[in-house]
């Protein structure tokens, strides 16, 4: 659905985007994390047809980048990270423009649905300038959506809204996610992508790494087991250490952690030898690190 | 052709509701109209029936009375003829506040990444946006000169002053000078536009083609010439060449890469 080769971009002497290499399937929801300029939104731009890449190619919905730019754009639709409507005119009057320049046959039915989908329905008729920026956001969703785009671009939907309005849109893009769209979202927002994203490549100006939130979390800190203690001795931490499949033993408190790869089937031979060794287990747990964790290591290590 | 009929009924939905718009669009051709109308209507006796004897009257004689016209006639025609140029400033001022207000617009509410994010291209785009300021310049100015005819009919009794004020010169000013003008303004407009950010300084900047026409009108005053036929010919002559420039370059500058990355 979204096929990238080497995609690269410069602004002059910048190099804004370098060699980028994606293969996003149909239906996946694709989370693009990374720092300020670090090349996210020319990335989008890229892959809706508004600007040109300086090497490489891509494909979006099977039309080539820069050779089928009509095509590419008529089958997307593209959340900008500032809504861009037309606040002197009213929700009804915004979505009919774009209605009209994407050719939807049924534009009032489509207007309905997506401004009932939304809760935005009563306030059709009310300029856009007396909205709140949630409400603009919505908009500027129905907007994006009103031709039935096979591909979404959204670039930080959720940036700037309240708690409440960024759950509501949150839980819209999931339930998107169900209609089968492919979806490319840009975000900032750590556990909205962790929430989201069916994978999630992290950039900085070229791509880190591409992978689930679950594998991303457990190759960068192994899965951390804790085993919570009684009371503590240094048989007890033998007894875990000598395991070959344990990577790393850490004591905090009466707690021992371990770092291992398959907990699930490693956790009943550890138990057993905790036991086997006098101790008294209260509670065994897995800490969990957050994908945030991740993303600052990899950022942070590439600087 | 759709999409550019919605660009145009866009932008004046969002112009149409700025003060500043609406009292260009419609006080400039009101006063323009206005002014000749008056200065026709306070000069009605003057020179009946005898010999102007002053350098009006010479130059009157040299480029403009070359129809049967008596000296009362051919002053009023001589006066009313110095604002032709005046006239011309409806067909550029209109385009400019229009497209000002626009372009400058549109990008203050960033609102131009959307618009290029759906199928139109970037010549539709354009073309609406030129349209929607150049169609009501058009219409202000053809309605004006409708108005002033109109005027002029009731005014004056004599059907050779009236014939004087349908002449070549005034048929090519009002209908190919005006329109050039407008795609010149609107051109222009567009390429100051993508420079700033407030459409006030966009309208100012913009407004300096004002310059030339006024020189023209001072220069015509001054009697250093006379818009003859030859004089207006050669003004549209220079105005296809010159809109053939802007728009060349206007394209170039509404470039969608250009928009997105270089306009702020």
């Amino acid at each position: 659905m979204i096929k990238t080769e080497k995609l690269e971009k410069k602004f002059g002497d910048t190099i804004a985007v370098q060699s980028l290499n994606l293969d996003i399937k149909e239906g996946e929801v694709f989370g693009f994390l990374g720092p300020n300029g670090a090349g996210k939104t020319t990335t989008v731009r890229m892959l809706s047809g508004l600007i040109a890449p300086t090497q490489g190619t891509a494909f979006v919905n099977g039309f080539e980048i820069g050779v089928d730019n009509q095509k590419i754009r008529s089958t997307v639709g593209v959340l900008t990270e500032t809504p861009g409507l037309y606040d002197n005119l009213s929700a009804d009057q915004n979505l009919v423009i774009f209605a009209k320049l994407y050719g939807v046959k049924d534009i009032s039915g489509q207007i309905e649905k997506y401004l009932k989908m939304l809760g935005l329905w009563e306030r059709r008729f009310d300029t856009v300038g007396t909205f709140s920026k949630g409400m603009k956001q919505k908009l500027a969703i129905a907007r994006a959506l009103i031709h039935e785009p096979r591909t979404l671009f959204f670039d930080e939907p959720t940036a700037g809204l309240d708690p409440e309005a960024a759950h509501m849109l949150r839980s819209f893009i999931a339930d998107l996610r169900k209609g089968g769209r492919t979806i490319f979202l840009c975000t900032h927002n750590l556990d909205e992508a962790d929430r989201l994203c069916d994978r999630i490549g992290v950039v900085k100006t070229h791509l880190l790494v591409v992978d689930t939130p679950a594998n991303l979390r457990s190759s960068h800190f192994g899965r951390k087991i804790v085993f919570h203690l009684q009371r503590i001795d240094e048989q007890m931490v033998a007894s875990v250490k000598k395991f070959d499949y344990v990577n790393d033993v850490k004591v905090v408190e009466n707690k021992i952690v371990a770092t291992l790869d398959d907990p699930e089937l490693r956790n009943p031979e550890l138990i057993k030898s905790l036991i086997d060794n006098g101790a008294n287990l209260t509670f065994v747990g897995e800490l969990r690190h957050s994908l945030e964790d991740v993303y600052l290591q990899l950022v942070q290590n590439t600087e | 052709m759709e999409k550019i009929k919605v660009i145009v009924r866009k932008e004046w939905a969002e112009v149409f509701k700025n003060k500043m718009v609406i009292f260009t669009v419609a006080f400039l051709p009101l006063i323009m109209t206005a002014i000749p109308l008056i200065i026709l209507f306070s000069t009605r006796e003057i020179g009946m029936g005898g010999d102007l004897g002053t350098d009006v009257g010479q130059m009157v004689s040299s480029g403009l009375c070359l129809q049967d016209l008596n000296n009362s006639e051919c002053f009023q025609v001589y006066l009313v003829s110095q604002f032709m140029m005046l006239f011309m400033l409806i067909p550029l001022a209109i385009p400019i506040t229009i497209a000002a207000y626009s372009i400058v617009g549109e990008k203050n509410a960033r609102s131009l990444e959307p618009l290029l994010a759906t199928p139109i291209t970037t010549f539709e785009l354009l073309v609406g946006k030129s349209l929607a300021a150049v169609i009501p310049a058009i219409i202000a100015t053809y309605g004006s000169f409708i108005v002033f005819i109109s005027g002029v009919s009731l005014l004056i009794k004599s059907k050779a002053v009236l014939m004087a004020f349908m002449d070549f010169r005034w048929l090519v000013a009002i209908f190919i000078v005006g329109p050039l003008m407008a795609v010149l303004a609107v051109n222009l407009s567009l390429m100051v536009s993508s420079r700033v950010n407030d459409p006030r300084a966009a309208e100012q900047i913009s407004m300096i083609l004002i310059v030339p026409v006024l020189g023209l009108f001072f220069g015509q005053m001054a009697g250093l010439f006379i818009l003859n036929k030859q004089v207006i010919t050669i003004i549209a002559i220079i105005l296809v060449a010159i809109d053939i420039l802007v728009v060349y370059l206007a394209i170039r500058i509404f470039d969608r890469e250009a928009i997105l990355t270089r306009w702020r």
